[in-house]
């Protein structure tokens, strides 16, 4: 009898599926069936007023996804944690203009593209979200709406800050423009060249590496005498937190193999400078107000600290970090102390390098959502580079430097290192460093080589192997 | 009676059958259906066959972590039955606070497994300060680290269930066995070992699952570093799923393989000691 009784569950339990199944395709179908009426209806229910001929359950259904789609709505996928605040008013602030709902959600440190992935299945998807360059776009190309006509667009000064598909169009228009170098403490600085036997006399004496080198490693043998507890705040190694090198420290071997090979991209990386990378890269390891072994556990919050409370005299990010520097306690460091350094590396002619000036942030539109909602996140973006009132929101709130041509001359960001960049940007003499990063294979590339550092910081593998798994582990991931 | 209770059977089991179809038979077929297809969203899913399990053989990502996973599974395996039966015996004695001592030893059960492995992170860094180092720098900290956490986390729950068993032990064998002359071991091996054997499945059984799955403790302790080499099997499947774009359905194919180990795994163990367990 048991066994009669278990073979009619199992046989139920069969029935079952096959029924929850084909329901499930049914659904399916009589869903986008169901939209494409709702969405015919609502284009003549202006004509014809409520026709009253449909059954019940379809006017229920259809007058909800009216009010749903009529007006559109915004949702933006945030990459950026240290603005969520700014985003989050800005977005109560246009709803309360003009009447649209917007949502913005930041996803955390280095999770945008988990985030994103979980976020654009859901059946409410991101209408904006971001990708880094080519190879963001390469990963979502079946989602961008093409952007060529936008007025975003028309307003790009410089054209070529955009994300273009096969086809020639534009699918990804640049929204900020960001620089990055070592930032330095002015005041620690002037206090070391104010010591006898120092090995420059300002900051305009370090124009290469050497130089760079010597400064650097006197300063960390005389770190009582200048009241700091390194040179260089951490080297943030926690494997959630190695962008700042196996990312942004490595677009300068990068960029000139790209110059010495004439070329954009590359299916083979051989990593020509790689021992120019490792000259930077020991000069942050030895030189630290960390010991090496135990970089592993830094986050860049906890660099960022340590340089915001005078701990540290250098420290390599890029002019975002000034908001996360003003926010720490005990901040002690003035607003006309922090500059930028350019990354000297030791390579011929870096005598007139500059910083790196670029941008992975491009802005792309959801082209699987409703054209409502479509239309509704351009009308937002337009709103906020355009009008006055988001122009005053990204300029003084975000502070972002934006490549549109509505801003004025005037309207830039009043913080001292977005005024950094702006100054390498005019500086003629300069010749500042691209982001040619925007070209690095994968996300698995950066986790690989960024593990490849915490290996070689804690002496688990020497520079050699590192070398060797940022060689093979390009070629990898670019033939994928 | 009977009668009834069997004809409106699938009636009273209706309601769970629809909760467990949805939320179990449904997800696991279109899991599996998934492992087959290359797809960025599970909305849009293309069938490409076997192609995914070939891909997962491609880097040695899966095959590490399966290697770690036994090598942990094995060594806590051992140490928390060891060690939680021998507490068991000692708690089963006449002891003053035996309670309060049974509470303490459960009591990290009760904490979930991303907490502890922030707690754990916290108090092996601080010990390994001192040599200048940290968990992150050698593989070899992160697999002692887990092994120490797992055993602090399981070994309470293994106790009660061992405590249980031993209290069932009727006291006439025990009684029997000393007028017989047997001492302390004999009594334990012949005895105490024999009569406890179904709970012996149920913690082997609850241990060997829980350890091949563990990914909470894994990912808060050590999140797969230095470069994957303390990554067990559920967390490899997970950043396989997240972390890489067009990895989606090899992912999804690594935990139908996961899946099908463990199921293969646990079914032995069971088979093997329930041939040991005794009748009463």
């Amino acid at each position: 009898m048991l066994k009669k009784v278990t073979s009619g569950i199992a046989c139920m339990a069969l029935a079952f599926l096959v029924a929850c199944s084909g329901g499930d395709s049914e659904n399916h179908g009589s869903g986008s069936d169901f939209a494409s009426q709702g969405g015919q209806s609502s284009g003549s229910t202006g004509g014809s007023g409520s026709s009253g001929n449909s059954s019940t359950a379809g006017t229920g259904g259809s007058s909800a996804g009216n009010s749903g789609t009529a007006a559109g709505s915004v949702y933006y996928l945030n990459f950026k944690p240290e603005v969520d605040s700014v985003w989050q008013s800005i977005a109560a602030q246009y709803t309360k203009t003009t009447g649209v709902p917007v949502k913005v959600v930041t996803a955390a440190n280095n999770t945008y593209e988990q985030t994103l992935m979980s976020e654009i299945a859901n059946k409410e998807a991101p209408t904006l979200f971001q990708i880094n360059g080519p190879t963001g776009y390469r990963n979502w190309k079946d989602y961008c709406a093409e952007l060529t006509g936008t007025r975003l667009y028309d307003w790009l000064m410089d054209k070529n800050m955009v994300v273009k598909g096969d086809d020639g169009k534009v699918y990804g228009i640049a929204y900020v423009v960001e620089g990055y170098g070592i930032i330095y403490n002015n005041a620690i600085m002037d206090k070391y060249f104010a010591l006898s036997g120092a090995k420059a006399a300002s900051m305009d004496d370090i124009k290469n590496f050497q130089t760079l080198k010597a400064v650097v490693e006197d300063m960390q043998a005389r770190k009582e005498e200048l009241g700091i507890k390194g040179v260089f705040a951490s080297t943030s190694l926690n494997p959630s937190d190695t962008w700042r090198w196996q990312t942004h420290l490595a677009n300068i071997p990068l960029h000139y193999e790209l110059k010495d090979k004439n070329v954009t991209d590359l299916d083979n990386l051989e990593f020509t400078y790689s021992e120019n990378y490792q000259n930077i890269f020991d000069l942050y390891l030895n030189n630290s107000v960390t010991a090496k072994g135990l970089l592993g556990n830094k986050s860049v919050d906890d660099s960022m600290t340590e340089f915001a409370l005078g701990q540290a005299a250098m420290v390599q990010n890029g002019n975002w970090a000034w908001s996360q520097m003003a926010d720490v306690q005990g901040n002690k460091v003035a607003e006309g102390d922090v500059r930028f350094l350019p990354i000297y590396t030791g390579i011929n002619g870096e005598e007139n390098q500059g910083i790196c000036i670029g941008t992975e942030n491009f802005i792309a539109v959801n082209s699987q959502v409703s054209a409502e909602n479509q239309a509704a996140s351009i009308a937002f973006l337009e709103w906020l580079f355009g009008s006055d009132e988001g122009r005053n929101y990204v300029v003084n709130e975000l502070e972002f430097i934006t490549p549109f041509s509505t801003f004025g001359e005037n309207e830039t960001p009043k913080d001292p290192l977005a005024k950094e960049v702006m100054r390498y940007m005019n500086d003629e003499t300069k010749q500042n460093v691209t982001w040619d990063f925007v070209i690095f294979p994968s996300q698995q590339f950066k986790d690989d080589f960024g593990d490849a550092l915490l290996e070689y910081a804690s002496g688990g593998k020497n520079w050699s192997e590192v070398k060797d798994i940022v060689v093979k582990r390009w070629a990898a991931e670019k033939n994928l | 009676m009977q009668k009834t209770l069997k004809r409106y059977f699938p009636i009273f089991v209706l309601p769970t059958l629809i909760a467990f179809a949805f939320a179990f038979i449904v997800p696991f077929v279109m899991g599996v259906y998934l492992s087959f297809c290359s797809f960025r969203t599970i909305t849009n899913a293309q069938f490409t066959g076997v192609r995914n399990y070939i891909r997962i053989f491609e880097d040695r990502d899966f095959l590490n972590a399966l290697w770690f996973t036994v090598k942990f599974s094995v060594l806590s395996i051992l140490t928390i039955n060891v060690i939680s039966f021998v507490l068991a015996l000692a708690l089963t004695r006449k002891i003053r606070g035996t309670n309060l001592f049974r509470t303490v030893f459960f009591m990290p059960n009760l904490i979930g497994g991303i907490i502890l492995g922030y707690i754990w992170q916290q108090m092996i860094n601080a010990v390994l300060l001192r040599y200048e180092t940290t968990l992150v720098a050698n593989a070899a900290y992160g697999f002692w680290g887990l092994v120490i956490l797992m055993n602090w986390q399981m070994i309470g729950y293994m106790m009660i269930i061992y405590v249980a068993g031993l209290q069932n032990v009727p006291t006439e064998l025990l009684e029997a066995a000393r007028i017989d002359g047997a001492n302390g071991l004999q009594t334990l091996f012949r005895v105490k070992i024999p009569m406890v054997m179904p709970s012996i499945t149920i913690c082997l059984f609850l241990t060997l699952s829980n350890s091949f799955k563990l990914f909470d403790q894994n990912l808060a302790l050590t999140a797969g570093a230095p470069s994957k080499r303390t990554a067990m099997l559920a967390l490899d499947i997970y950043n396989t799923f997240y972390g890489r774009s067009g990895y989606e359905g090899v992912g999804q194919a690594k935990a139908v393989l996961f899946f099908l180990i463990v199921a293969a795994i646990a079914l032995g163990q069971l088979i093997l000691t329930r041939r040991k367990e005794v009748e009463q």
